[in-house]
């Protein structure tokens, strides 16, 4: 299981670099949403992956019996999805305002302010 | 209370500001009351702070490290009054601008949010709060960048919305990964797990990850090209306030990181940030040299100064961080100011290129004297408070043996007076050029207080530095120490 999540993140990680560093302004956008899916998997990974053990206290028990599901990752990854939403919504109207000003989708022609 | 006013102001302000969005009227007066009340608060809080030591407020009253832990110790305290600082002045200033109808579009509204994001980030206790109040800051910082829809705006608001996602996804993989080492996000928490746990690969790595993450958003070598393509693009209010405080809080997000949690191997992560120092120092400058452009060279000149400012992390004594930590504040109020006189010569004369510049020492003899105060500080003119900031690293420098870097740290200053020669001889001392007229404004004074605020702030740091010398001596030996923080945050004995 933990062999699949490390391919499948590599394979999101190294498709969002290779989106973002292509010269199209919309690529870039989904390079973005690439990486951060392949961020969200890597925290839900790295909080150990565990199949059906609800993080439940038995009752008359003080703590969780080993091992249980962290709910504490879901949660990160819920709000860094959120998060992440707000600034793809931000980051699609401004490619858009910037093709609408600079009449191009090609990085490559946006150097004036690099000069 | 003193802990959460800094957070609660500009929230207040932010949504004030938003509720009477058809009056721009209103909008200022709640901005600039806004502004000050959370200076009155910021001092509030260093007050305590200086007084009982380090404060923390458990969110909701969930015990650490299961809740959301506010935190504050003599740095954190010292960078919110600064925030404080700079916000009141960027305020005051933006009633002397014309911002274009910006201002019916959220403008104060979203100085509000930014400040709000810079204060949350400077008191979590939480790194993963942490990661939540940067994401708020830069929520604000891109619409405030893009507010305008000019065509050099969006095009420098690509890279900067690009490159700082790309550092909010590092440092969101880097969270995880930390998580995952060690089942904590509480800082005092984590502090106290990775100084049990062996130096595994993972921990380097993790380490590196953070690195990476907050030196984009400092603008390290090699990581600051999105700095000088972004921060002249935006009007002066907006990027004095982006100037003065959005790198210097990926300045102390590494401060904070590399004290209290990453202290493992100091010679390995340590050393790497003295070397990207120097390297920092010499691009920002050597970049700054080339240009032509009035807040231009200003950018790049951030980039060489966050050099000298990680030097002192890098060499990681107490006394080279206390100066790492005046240097900070010392450049916070600098580069405010400069960008502010910078804004203010564009509102008489129409323009930053230096070349379409000139004769303005002349026509405004004050305001060139108002240039002069933060100019010669950033380039460590004595007896003004970027002299005392630079001694003491060089003095941190020779004292820790580490010549190459002290004496990139000395050079760099010689070229940074070269650079500010450069805008005083183009924009102020020579003749005024064939077809430059000045105008003349209304509001003027709105223009003027805040310079004037600030430059008799550094004026009084350079003259009388014993007290900040001090508070920042406190705050690094609280940094050195982190029983006091851990002790704080988890309670005597956690």
């Amino acid at each position: 299981m933990y062999l699949l999540f490390a391919v499948l993140i590599w394979g999101l990680y190294t498709a969002g670099f290779y989106m973002i560093m292509r010269r199209s302004i919309m690529k870039l956008a989904i390079g973005l949403v690439l990486l951060g899916h392949a961020g969200s998997l890597l925290i839900f990974a790295s909080g150990r992956l565990t199949r059906g053990k609800p993080p439940i206290i038995d009752e008359g028990a003080r703590v969780a019996v080993e091992p249980f599901a962290d709910p504490l990752p879901q949660a990160l990854i819920l709000t860094a999805i959120v998060i992440g939403f707000g600034v793809l919504a931000f980051a699609l109207v401004l490619a858009k305002r910037t093709y609408d000003v600079v009449h191009t989708d090609d990085v490559d022609e946006m150097k004036t302010t690099d000069l | 209370m003193e802990l959460i006013l800094p957070i609660i102001v500009p929230l207040v302000t932010a949504l004030l500001s938003l509720a009477l969005w058809r009056s721009v009227r209103a909008q200022r007066i709640v901005s600039v009351v806004g502004s000050f009340a959370l200076l009155a608060s910021s001092l509030l809080l260093l007050f305590r702070v200086w007084e009982g030591g380090v404060v923390a407020y458990q969110v909701g009253n969930w015990e650490a490290p299961f809740g959301i832990t506010i935190v504050s110790d003599l740095l954190s305290a010292l960078m919110v009054v600064v925030t404080g600082v700079v916000g009141f002045c960027v305020s005051i200033y933006s009633l002397g601008t014309d911002l274009k109808g910006r201002e019916e579009y959220g403008y104060h509204a979203l100085t509000s949010i930014l400040l709000l994001g810079v204060c949350g980030a400077f008191l979590a206790g939480d790194i993963f709060n942490l990661y939540v109040w940067f994401e708020v800051m830069l929520i604000a910082s891109f619409v405030l960048l893009a507010l305008g829809g000019e065509r050099a705006q969006m095009e420098g608001a690509i890279k900067y919305v690009t490159l700082n996602l790309m550092s909010s996804t590092f440092f969101l993989a880097a969270v995880g990964i930390l998580y995952g080492i060690s089942g904590s996000l509480n800082m005092a928490e984590l502090s106290l797990a990775l100084a049990r746990g062996e130096k595994t690969g993972l921990y380097l790595a993790t380490a590196m990850l953070f690195m990476v993450a907050f030196g984009i958003k400092a603008a390290v070598f090699p990581l600051f090209f999105w700095l000088p393509a972004s921060y002249h693009t935006p009007p002066a209010p907006v990027s004095a306030l982006f100037a003065g405080l959005l790198t210097k809080v990926g300045v102390y997000a590494l401060i904070r990181v590399f004290t209290l949690i990453f202290t493992g191997d100091v010679p390995y992560t340590h050393g790497i940030i003295l070397t990207a120092s120097s390297l920092t120092m010499a691009s920002g400058v050597l970049g700054a040299a080339y240009q032509t452009e009035f807040r231009r060279i200003l950018s790049f000149h951030i980039v060489s100064q966050i050099g000298y400012m990680i030097m002192g992390l890098g060499l990681f004594t107490q006394f080279s961080l206390g100066a790492t930590i005046f240097y900070v504040i010392h450049h916070i109020i600098v580069k405010t100011n400069l960008f502010l006189v910078s804004g203010y010569v564009n509102r008489i004369s129409g323009t930053y290129d230096l070349k379409a510049l000139g004769g303005v020492f002349r026509a405004y003899p004050a305001l060139g004297l108002l240039f002069l105060v933060p100019a010669l500080s950033l380039s460590g003119v004595p007896p003004l408070s970027g002299f005392w900031a630079k001694l003491s690293l060089v003095k941190a420098g020779l004292d820790e043996e580490a010549f190459v870097t002290t004496f990139v740290a000395l050079s760099v200053s010689v070229l940074t007076l070269f650079s500010m020669a450069k805008i005083w001889a183009e924009v102020f001392w020579k003749d005024a050029p064939h077809g430059l007229e000045f105008r003349h404004v209304e509001g003027r004074g709105r223009l003027a207080l805040p310079t004037v605020i600030l430059a008799v702030m550094t004026l009084a740091i350079g003259l009388w530095a014993e007290p900040l010398f001090r508070l920042s001596m406190r705050a690094s030996e609280q940094l050195l120490n982190p029983r006091e923080y851990i002790n704080a945050v988890l309670g005597v004995g956690g």
